[in-house]
């Protein structure tokens, strides 16, 4: 499929702004400068990008613990996504939430979900309130491989396909859940194979190949915007770092010629040479993406570092709404 | 005033919520009565039996500007739900910073007394109490049946309506109108000066019939119900126990770590109300044990009006005694 130049503009610097988000946070985790678990999503930003290039801010979300990519990709603010990181009162949970639990209810940003599979039944909801709505808005949930064996994953597909659902699920296949991999939780290695069980459209698709992505969740949107019902999307992946970051970076247990092979499939790096060979990126253009994507980060950093701490007499604030 | 059931006076919150807010939508397995007659299929919806989804979609939708109402039907099938009521329902809003609202109401029958045998007999209103960030209603009137859960469905957080199994069909007045009972106001069902009795839900007239039996003996009871576990009007408990300076609280949860506990706990540690106290504080509870099917042993397990009577004999008993 062929995009326009602003189209390609956006989700390259999109990808890119995931990609060196996720590195910085990796950074200010190892200077001790940020708290708790960092999730980088490196070398996924191809779904969180294809999949929302196709939504509106009324369509929504759900995440999951690896959620900085798609809070990026929704339309979040990253200055405030970085305060959250920094646990200041300026972060979008005023501190309280953390890099798990980044939400952002004003672009559809239905929330980053520290529990494998506990975005799901909510992103139904979300659908379900868009059926009752009628206005044709879709919700996305994302989802990770290790969630399609729970419960909820089933209870979801199930319920979505009964109801026809304006849904799609999006299931990043990044070969690992936490740290076992794919071929040793499931008897197949394709979760789209479940999609048949649902009576429901089951695609695999490149998650490396941002144009791919953009493709079939574009024709799975179509079918939840008109009223067809949910669909079950499959993006093979790979992340290029750890599972999870509690203080210095895990030692590497995957094998490296594994992880040098999905490298060279890195999904930026064949966006950038998509739009060199069509001509509608130069290497001048990709440059200023970097120089300016850095300079946001610079902003958002220096935004949360001066964002003070929340007061602790604030700590009981927003248990209960009125 | 008209004499409802309790189930009746359930229904009529429902159906009034409905007709008042186009928002409110129904998830359940299964409906008394006919609320698709009315309502229609988009907003009362038969589910598949998938408690985990309901409960997420609740959210979910709650999130997105519905005010859902999921039934559970029985609590103990909530149970495979544990992870959207625990990790989702009760940090949902705190953990996003209070972005957004989750107007979502979860009903469920509870407790035992009826032959349902473990798996169906609990009460583990406790349970949720102990997460912080859900509300909580227990009713023991048709009255106050009505009343909370209206205000429950209206209430801008997750709540969730325990709603006692041997209770169904009680009758009762019910005011005519749009009848609310305010979440987190206990009400005194009977006043009197020697021995506060909490009752819970199916014990508050069991509470009341000793109260009066008791009554024949020259013995003054005073009966406060809680009527909503979150948030806890402790202040009315204490000061009923101020007056009295004797507490007995009923319930058929077993006591480890119980919402009696919690009262007895709350009573005790306020100084004022301590010293005040001229016997130490009882709870009649269940014992700790599942609920067994037969007759005889159910009886066993679960409190009655004498263990109740025996309790307050107790206290009366131990407060004239010297130190």
């Amino acid at each position: 499929m062929a995009l326009d130049k602003p189209q390609v503009v956006q989700m390259l610097r999109t990808m890119i702004l995931i990609r060196e988000f996720d590195e910085r946070a990796i950074q200010l985790r190892v200077a001790g400068k940020i708290y708790g678990a960092v999730h980088p999503y490196v070398g996924q930003e191809a779904i969180a990008v294809g999949v929302c290039s196709n939504l509106t801010v009324s369509d929504r979300v759900t995440s999951t613990h690896r959620g900085h990519g798609h809070c990026i990709a929704k339309g979040a603010d990253i200055r405030r996504m970085m305060a959250e990181l920094f646990g200041r009162v300026d972060g979008y949970c005023k501190g309280k939430g953390g890099s798990m639990h980044i939400a952002d209810f004003a672009v559809g940003m239905l929330g980053a979900n520290g529990i494998v599979g506990g975005g799901l039944p909510i992103a139904c909801g979300a659908a379900l309130a868009a059926q009752l709505e009628g206005k044709g808005d879709v919700t996305v949930c994302f989802f990770g491989d290790g969630a399609a064996a729970e419960g909820e994953f089933h209870e979801a597909l199930n319920i979505a396909s009964v109801w026809k659902l304006p849904i799609v699920f999006v299931c990043e296949n990044n070969q690992y859940a936490a740290n076992n991999a794919v071929a040793v939780q499931h008897p197949g290695v394709d979760i789209a194979a479940h999609a048949g069980a649902y009576h429901m459209p089951g695609v695999i698709v490149d998650g490396n190949d941002v144009l791919e992505v953009h493709t079939a969740t574009g024709e799975a949107v179509v079918r939840a915007r008109r009223g067809d019902g949910p669909s079950l999307l499959e993006c093979k992946t790979y992340r290029w770092h750890f599972h999870a970051m509690r203080n210095t970076p895990p030692a590497e247990t995957r094998a490296s010629d594994e992880i040098l092979s999905w490298k060279a499939r890195d999904p930026i790096a064949r966006l950038e040479q998509h739009g060199l060979e069509r001509g509608v990126l130069s290497a001048a253009e990709i440059g200023t993406i970097r120089e300016r994507v850095k300079s946001d980060l610079e902003a958002a950093v220096a935004f949360a570092e001066q964002s003070p701490f929340p007061d602790p007499k604030d700590l009981l604030v927003d248990m209960f709404a009125d | 005033m008209r004499e409802i059931s309790f189930q009746k006076a359930l229904e009529e919150a429902v159906a009034e919520e409905m007709r008042r807010d186009p928002r409110v939508i129904l998830l359940a397995t299964d409906f008394t009565g006919d609320p698709i007659k009315e309502f229609g299929p988009a907003r009362v919806r038969f589910t598949p039996i998938s408690e985990a989804v309901l409960t997420g979609m609740g959210l979910g939708a709650a999130g997105s500007g519905f005010r859902p109402i999921v039934n559970w039907r029985m609590v103990t099938f909530s149970f495979v739900a544990m992870d959207q009521i625990v990790n989702q329902a009760s940090k949902i809003r705190y953990m996003f910073g209070g972005q957004a609202d989750f107007p979502v109401t979860y009903r469920c029958s509870t407790g035992g007394g009826i032959g349902l045998a473990a798996q169906h007999s609990q009460s583990p209103y406790s349970m949720w109490m102990h997460l912080a960030g859900l509300k909580i209603i227990l009713p023991s009137t048709p009255a106050d049946a009505k009343g909370l859960l209206k205000s429950a469905i209206r209430d801008n957080n997750p709540v969730v309506s325990f709603e006692c199994s041997r209770l169904a069909t009680a009758t009762g007045p019910v005011p005519d109108g749009d009848h609310l009972v305010p979440l987190g106001v206990a009400e005194v069902k009977r006043a009197g000066t020697d021995v506060t009795i909490v009752g819970l839900a199916y014990y508050v007239p069991e509470a009341l019939a000793v109260a009066e039996e008791l009554a024949q003996e020259g013995i003054s009871i005073e009966v406060v119900d809680p009527r909503t576990l979150v948030p806890l009007d402790v202040e009315t408990l204490r000061a009923s126990v101020r007056k009295t300076g004797r507490v007995v609280i009923v319930d058929e949860a077993p006591a480890t770590c119980s919402a009696a506990s919690e009262i007895a706990a709350l009573i005790a540690e306020d100084p004022e109300t301590f010293r005040c106290l001229k016997a130490s504080v009882r709870r009649v509870c269940a014992l700790p044990v599942p609920v067994p099917y037969s007759p005889t042993l159910e009886r066993a397990a679960l409190p009655n009006r004498e263990d109740i009577k025996a309790a307050v004999y107790e206290v009366l008993k131990e407060s004239l005694r010297p130190l």
